[in-house]
């Protein structure tokens, strides 16, 4: 199969051949990014990383990624000190640091911003998280992850919880689950539910999915737990948050008996009790460390296709 | 006897009749069309009978055939239009409205935070992902816009 996407703008972009193509390439990745293989396949070239937006993972694990290849990076990690202070339009950095680049990578807060980007330059660019629009690597690492961590994504029921109605991760995911033959299951609290677009769009390609607002309905039949986070500024009422936040906290004693795993694109802030960290059922560092190998997957293979 | 035919709107001689726009929405059908203009008269008949579809506009413009590529982006509001072109009284050309795949520089899209609302330059683009009822998704944000978002949006206009 040949890999030939450009850039790496949304999960909609991809077929599951695309998909399937990545995953099977972060595999062999893997051993260079536990350091325990060397690869110069990226010797020379340079990553431009324009992060407008705070980053913790995503960034260093971008980072990361193209130094286990033998490339390097250049950029800045949040606006105030790029020349967006001085009044510089994103086109015109965007077009600056594609000079300097062979590839780029770009977080924003504004939605779209990665695919017009795309527009006006002719390298390579990867998104990395557009507001509350896609983030599609990490969407890649969690399938890399339930892939990694239970042996296949075929067959799986993920149960994503939490506040679907604004999780950028949970949108993505939801659509690129799609592509497989898994079972979903949407829980949230009635404010936070995934948006009807969305719904509307798996309805149409035949994925029927259980919403729920109760976390104990799912637990029996999950094989994936994907939690996000509940964001306090969502509610206008400190009252009401409390009292949500609680119905979706997940702790080691809810989760006994079962038979799953607990997933989370990080950061937490208390959805998670710390009590699940040590148990089988923790595995979000586990994703955390994939966004390397997949990271390094997406960099090779856009680099490389750019140049063909 | 022949009961007179009611006329409403005199015919034109040369130019272009929009038939059948769904009642109400002329207006609109201008503002996309960009009209009135200093080269074009217009003359506009709203909610009058139809056998086809109960109530309908009309937009007559004198002196200005339009190009089927410009009146397609009144299908949008408008799905049911016909276009006659018009030479010397008489039709010389018949058409219907056609959905394009795309709609571009023609919509706001209403995510306040798509990065087409803001001063960078790019022009606005939809791809149409379905027709009944009418659905766009921006080609950026990627936020699907409905006929609700539309109809607001021309109304602010």
């Amino acid at each position: 199969m040949v890999f030939d996407q450009k850039n790496i703008i949304s999960i909609s972009d991809f077929s599951k051949d695309d998909i399937e193509y990545i995953l099977r390439l972060s595999e062999k990745m893997e051993p260079i990014a536990r350091s325990k293989k060397r690869s110069n396949v990226l010797s020379g070239k340079i990553l431009g990383m324009l992060f407008y937006e705070p980053s913790t993972r995503t960034r260093l694990s971008f980072e990361a990624a193209m130094k286990r290849l033998g490339g390097s990076t250049i950029g800045f990690a949040e606006a105030n000190v790029s020349s967006a202070t001085k009044g510089e339009n994103l086109t015109d950095t965007v077009k600056i640091v594609a000079e300097y680049s062979d590839a780029i990578v770009i977080r924003h807060n504004m939605e779209g911003t990665a695919r017009f980007a795309s527009s006006v330059v002719d390298v390579p660019v990867i998104n990395a998280g557009d507001g509350a629009g896609q983030h599609p690597t990490q969407t890649l690492l969690d399938l890399y992850s339930m892939k990694r961590l239970l042996g296949r994504i075929d067959d799986l029921h993920v149960a994503l919880i939490g506040d679907l109605k604004y999780g950028r991760t949970v949108h993505s995911l939801a659509y690129a689950l799609a592509m497989f033959d898994v079972k979903m299951s949407f829980v949230s609290p009635p404010e936070l539910e995934m948006p009807r677009g969305i719904v509307h769009d798996l309805n149409k390609v035949g994925v029927s999915v259980n919403e729920t607002n109760d976390i104990h309905s799912v637990l029996e039949d999950t094989d994936v737990l994907y939690v996000t986070r509940i964001q306090k500024e969502r509610f206008p009422d400190p009252e009401e948050y409390a009292k949500i936040k609680g119905a979706y906290m997940i702790d080691k004693a809810l989760l006994e008996d079962s038979d799953l795993i607990v997933m989370h694109p990080l950061p937490r802030v208390d959805e998670i009790s710390y009590d699940v960290d040590n148990t089988k059922y923790g595995k979000y560092f586990e994703q955390a460390f994939y966004g390397v190998p997949v990271r390094m997957a997406l960099l090779k293979s856009i680099i490389e296709s750019y140049e063909k | 006897m022949k009961t007179p035919r009611e006329l409403k709107v005199k015919p034109i001689r040369n130019g272009t009749v929009i038939d059948h726009i769904t009642a109400n929405k002329a207006l609109h059908v201008l503002k996309i069309l960009g009209l009135p203009s200093k080269e074009a008269a217009v003359t506009i008949a709203m909610n009058v009978k139809s056998a086809h579809i109960g109530a309908k506009d009309i937009v007559k413009i004198e002196g200005r055939e339009l190009q089927s590529r410009e009146v397609d982006k009144i299908a949008l509001i408008a799905p049911n239009a016909t276009i006659n072109i018009v030479r010397e009284y008489e039709i010389v050309g018949k058409g219907k409205v056609k959905l394009l795949n795309n709609v571009n520089g023609l919509l706001i899209c209403p995510n306040p935070n798509c990065i087409t609302n803001t001063n960078e330059p790019v022009i606005s683009k939809f791809h149409v992902i379905d027709t009944e009822p009418l659905m766009l998704r921006c080609y950026y944000c990627e936020r699907i816009m409905n006929n609700k978002d539309m109809e607001t949006q021309f109304k602010q206009n």
